[in-house]
């Protein structure tokens, strides 16, 4: 738990978000405190991953209104959205690193042209943060090298290296064979555990419940219930829940 | 009947072919240039870019090269330019290679996968930084062959240039034909020369693909 008063550092106010005819997001609040961990779980379609995309612009919202640390998003200001997005980092389910880099040039090229950070300096960032998601040798393996366990490490260093205050994971162990979710999930928590305010979108009920502090569990575009894991897993108060929990069993 | 050797023979295709690989240089660069260009403002969403350079390239594409030597020799003539052989070619040509390069362009780009995109935007990329550092490398790659294949296109295509008076090889080979009376000769060298242009550039294309694809 913190010793510092938490402050806000996502709000969402009734944020609406259409594709096309189809509205995936019918009026989302929500208020993340620094450090807090939240895991979004819901049915597919339910608009859980779409609300992460657009804490970080990737997605652009129709209507309400969404703040991270303190500064509302404007999509088509350039320089507000740099900012922005050096405040959230995002990890995604397929990686996506760059195949062209070697995992090392992956994680020093966004501090080097946002941040100016150059030479043995960033170097020396980069070989710190692989070593803390434990590919420390890794340094110039290309990711074709690379089991996807570890693509996914590199990937989740390369975001940390721009320093975010909130660390957006869009279902980062789904695409992973099992026996390689739980090196990533380790870092996850290692993570949490040193105060990063993590906002996940998972399937995986068990870790949710270790390391969240908080669990919201969408449906249709609502948030349709919130509350702590014990709370929602095993008091879940709505049949909707019910019925998403007794489907994962 | 006058006698003409080999070598005499061979010397004014050379001569010609010069003028050839000239003005395919001057349609390549020129036409990189400007299809880049083209590229660039329809990436960065400018206001029109996409409509006026889908119209560029429909007009350029639907069209035949020969008819597009003539509008710029003898249709600019007509509106009161007067352009030499060697503008209304190399204008013509770099616009038709212009209109086929951003469209081979546009499509290696959008073959790399929008997870690229996003990564990188989520990084904090500036557009401009997300092009030259992540898509455009990757893109390269893609681009070498299609851009080779048209490349040797328009290597060919300068044969056209010869209706507008420019002397090419092409051009060089008929009238040296016509003089000699030696049709097979002339046109089988004219033949080997343009190979011997254009191969040493498939060579070089692969080994420019092999070197980008060690890089991982």
């Amino acid at each position: 738990m913190t010793e510092t008063v938490s402050s806000p550092i996502v709000v969402i106010e009734a944020l609406r978000k259409r594709f096309g005819a189809l509205e995936v997001l019918k009026g989302i609040d929500l208020t993340v405190t620094q450090g807090e961990v939240i895991a979004l779980i819901g049915r597919s379609g339910s608009g859980k991953s779409t609300l992460l995309r657009c804490i970080n612009g990737l997605e652009r919202f129709d209507e309400g209104r969404l703040e991270v640390a303190g500064q509302p998003l404007s999509h088509d200001d350039p320089k507000a959205m740099r900012a922005l997005r050096q405040k959230v980092g995002m990890v995604f389910q397929s990686f996506n690193l760059f195949p062209h880099l070697s995992a090392g040039r992956n994680i020093t090229l966004a501090p080097g042209l946002v941040l100016g950070q150059k030479g043995s300096v960033a170097e020396a960032t980069a070989r710190a943060l692989l070593a803390k998601v434990g590919l420390a040798d890794k340094m110039d393996a290309y990711p074709d090298q690379l089991s996807g366990g570890q693509q996914q490490r590199v990937a989740i260093a390369r975001s940390l290296a721009m320093s975010p205050a909130v660390m957006l994971c869009d279902e980062i162990t789904s695409a992973l064979d099992p026996e390689l979710v739980g090196e990533v999930l380790q870092v996850v928590e290692q993570l949490a555990a040193e105060g990063m305010t993590l906002l996940m979108v998972t399937h995986e009920m068990g870790f949710a419940r270790k390391v969240a502090d908080r669990v919201v569990f969408m449906h249709n575009g609502r948030i349709h219930e919130q509350g702590s894991p014990d709370r929602l897993f095993d008091h879940p108060e709505t049949p909707e829940l019910r019925q998403f929990l007794a489907a994962l069993t | 009947m006058v006698d003409f050797s080999l070598w005499d023979i061979v010397r004014n295709l050379l001569l010609a072919a010069r003028w050839t690989l000239v003005l395919s240089l001057i349609a390549f660069v020129g036409g990189g240039t400007l299809g880049l260009a083209l590229l660039l403002a329809r990436l960065a969403k400018w206001p029109g870019a996409e409509r006026s350079a889908r119209i560029f390239v429909e007009i350029f594409q639907g069209t035949p090269l020969l008819m597009q030597l003539f509008l710029c020799y003898f249709g600019l003539a007509l509106l009161g330019l007067e352009v030499s052989a060697w503008v209304s070619a190399s204008l013509a040509l770099t616009l038709y290679s212009a209109a086929f390069l951003t469209e081979i362009w546009r499509g290696c780009v959008n073959a790399i996968p929008r997870g690229q995109w996003e990564a990188a935007a989520s990084l904090a990329l500036s557009l401009g930084e997300q092009l030259r550092h992540v898509i455009g490398p990757q893109a390269m790659r893609i681009a070498i062959a299609p851009t080779v294949g048209f490349l040797v296109q328009v290597i060919k295509g300068t044969a056209l240039a010869s209706v507008i008076g420019f002397i090419e090889l092409t051009k060089a080979g008929s009238m040296i034909a016509n003089a000699t009376f030696q049709p097979f000769l002339i046109y089988g060298c004219v033949a080997l020369l343009y190979f011997a242009m254009c191969y040493p550039i498939s060579l070089g294309s692969r080994a420019l693909e092999r070197r980008l694809a060690r890089r991982g």
